[in-house]
């Protein structure tokens, strides 16, 4: 039982980090109808904004928690950054051109960013400080649940709680979703269709760094090549859970995620992305727009 | 005579070699109900999409002059949004709702341009940002109220009959506070009733001293509402003046029924 619970909590932790990247796909998608594959590797310079952040503040012998929240927040900042950057760059001047071409100008974007980190810093692994401590609260379950764990669940559970509050209430949600629906028609009712474009990619941006900084200090180690992996699950999260979707994209994030923790631990851990992808297959027969996402209907 | 709010002169629409909209003129005067009429496929929509930036049209001018002020802005070649920015709010022969939104989410929508708080005010909530929205609500639902709508605020827009999608659109329009309210077939696919109460909301929100330039079909609504009409066909202008001046038109006549022919 123990046994079960514990895989029950990796799962959860895998698949609320998965969930903080997917909502960066399906907002986008839900938006401009692209899919932004460069958004993994916003994930992995989130990383390393934080690796580089909290390692110089750790250096000035900075409190563990204040560490955390400035890395937090400067690798949201400068993540954010570049998914504006990456819009306006790569993906507005193709706004009017068929759908092919601005995925095809992602890929090369997140090639682009592999290399300019892989340059810029370098292509082995780095240790990531521990930035969540073992808490002594949590002694008794230790051998079952971390303490990263929980942190990792309670912090995903707030920034999606936040996320949904911004959507569903406030005047820039309302108007993303306006833009989403009719783009047109949002832009003839005062809205500037660009800034509602970017404020996506801004927000979609900053959950993806925290996600970064989560899972590097849970697994204790990064390198250049994290976001294409975890972009690559985190996309099969959005569709599983119907792209576009947000609440798609966090339920196919959990499912994906205790799929993988419960085929590493009850089969083997070599099988983990068989099972993880045979699902998605899966779910793409039955349900081609994925768990939650509605069937599109050409407009006329 | 006053300055007109909105002039549009020699507008000339190109789409390859078919000339859509062919110099044309027109002038609405503040709180004034102008009409535009002609036959289907005159041009009406194509000048109402020249005149709110969707498209840009290929000659000629639209000039917005607030009242009071006594420099008018162009706006040909301005974005939709800052078209509505600048005062102008339109609604759609085929209704253009956010249908995935509620009816009263749909109004504030309307209210976006005319606010300001952006993604920091949406997470930190500050107190300015929470009176802006308090604002909106407010007058999001006065609107509702004015256009019968308030008991169905929280309904997803999709579910709302037709006659009250059409009233929905004029309230998300107003939302924005136009300057000048342009409507495209308001009455199209109405039953009488329906038409009727139209023709009533029409008159009312012109009594606040609501602008509006309309497009419409049904003749005995636009004779009932209208101070001035405007005729066009094949994109020129046949004729202009007051409704019972175009009555008696006999281009005005022509164009809709066809020609006389002798025996």
């Amino acid at each position: 039982m123990d046994y079960f619970i514990e895989l029950l909590f990796s799962g959860l932790t895998r698949g609320s980090i998965y969930a903080l990247i997917a909502l960066g796909y399906t907002m986008v998608y839900g938006i401009i109808g692209l899919i932004n594959f460069a958004h993994g590797e916003i994930y992995m310079i989130g990383a390393f904004t934080s690796f580089i952040v909290a390692t110089v503040l750790s250096i000035y012998g900075f409190p563990l928690l204040a560490i955390v929240v400035i890395a937090g927040v400067a690798a949201a900042i400068w993540s954010s950054a570049y998914g504006y950057t990456i819009e306006k760059i790569a993906y507005k001047p193709l706004r009017h051109a068929p759908r092919l071409s601005p995925l095809i100008s992602a890929i090369g974007m997140s090639i682009f960013l592999q290399n300019y980190v892989l340059l810029a810093q370098t292509s082995d692994f780095l240790p990531f400080p521990e930035l969540i401590p073992d808490f002594d609260f949590m002694e008794p379950v230790a051998h079952i649940v971390g303490s990263s764990d929980l942190v990792i669940l309670i912090t995903t559970t707030i920034v999606m709680l936040i996320l949904t509050f911004v959507i569903k209430f406030t005047r820039i949600g309302k108007a993303m979703r306006a833009t989403a629906q009719d783009r047109t028609m949002a832009m003839l009712v005062g809205i500037n269709v660009n800034n509602i474009i970017s404020a996506t990619f801004i927000i979609g941006s900053a959950l993806a760094a925290i996600g970064g900084l989560l899972i590097a200090s849970h697994i204790g180690q990064i390198n250049f090549y994290i976001g294409f992996i975890a972009g690559i699950k985190a996309f099969t999260a959005a569709v599983l859970g119907g792209i576009g979707s947000i609440p798609g994209a966090v339920l196919g994030s959990l499912i994906l995620g205790l799929t993988e923790s419960f085929a590493t631990g009850y089969v083997s851990s070599d099988y983990e992305d068989v099972f993880a992808f045979s699902l998605l297959v899966l779910i793409l027969i039955f349900k081609p727009s994925g768990l939650l996402g509605k069937a599109e209907t050409q407009k006329v | 005579m006053t300055t007109p709010i909105l002039k549009v002169t020699g507008l000339t629409m190109d789409f390859g070699g078919i000339r859509a909209l062919n110099q044309l003129d027109l002038d609405v005067c503040a709180g004034e109900i102008v009409a535009l009429i002609g036959p289907n496929g005159a041009g009406k929509t194509t000048f109402f999409n020249c005149v709110t930036g969707i498209y840009t049209p290929t000659k000629g001018d639209v000039i917005l002059t607030p009242p009071g002020s006594s420099k008018g802005i162009s706006l040909k070649g301005m974005k939709p949004n800052i078209v509505t920015q600048k005062g102008l709010a339109r609604t759609f022969q085929n209704i253009r709702l956010f249908s995935k939104m509620t009816v009263l989410e749909n109004v504030m929508i309307g209210r976006h341009c005319r606010t300001k708080a952006f993604i920091l005010g949406a997470i930190l909530r500050t107190k300015a940002t929470r009176r802006e929205e308090r604002e909106i609500l407010e007058m999001s639902y006065g609107l509702l109220e004015k256009v019968g709508l308030a008991d169905f605020a929280n309904e997803f827009a999709e579910n709302l009959s037709y006659g009250a999608q059409r009233r929905l659109e004029i309230a998300r329009a107003l939302a924005t506070e136009p300057l000048l309210l342009l409507l495209d077939e308001p009455a199209a696919g109405m039953n009488p009733q329906e038409t009727l109460e139209l023709d009533d909301l029409i008159k009312k929100i012109a009594s606040e001293g609501q602008s509006i330039l309309l497009i419409e079909h049904d003749m005995k609504l636009v004779m009932s509402l209208s101070d001035r009409i405007f005729v066009m066909d094949y994109g020129k202008k046949i004729a202009q003046g007051v409704p019972a001046e175009i009555r008696a038109n006999p281009q005005v006549i022509k164009a809709y029924l066809g020609e006389e022919v002798d025996a």
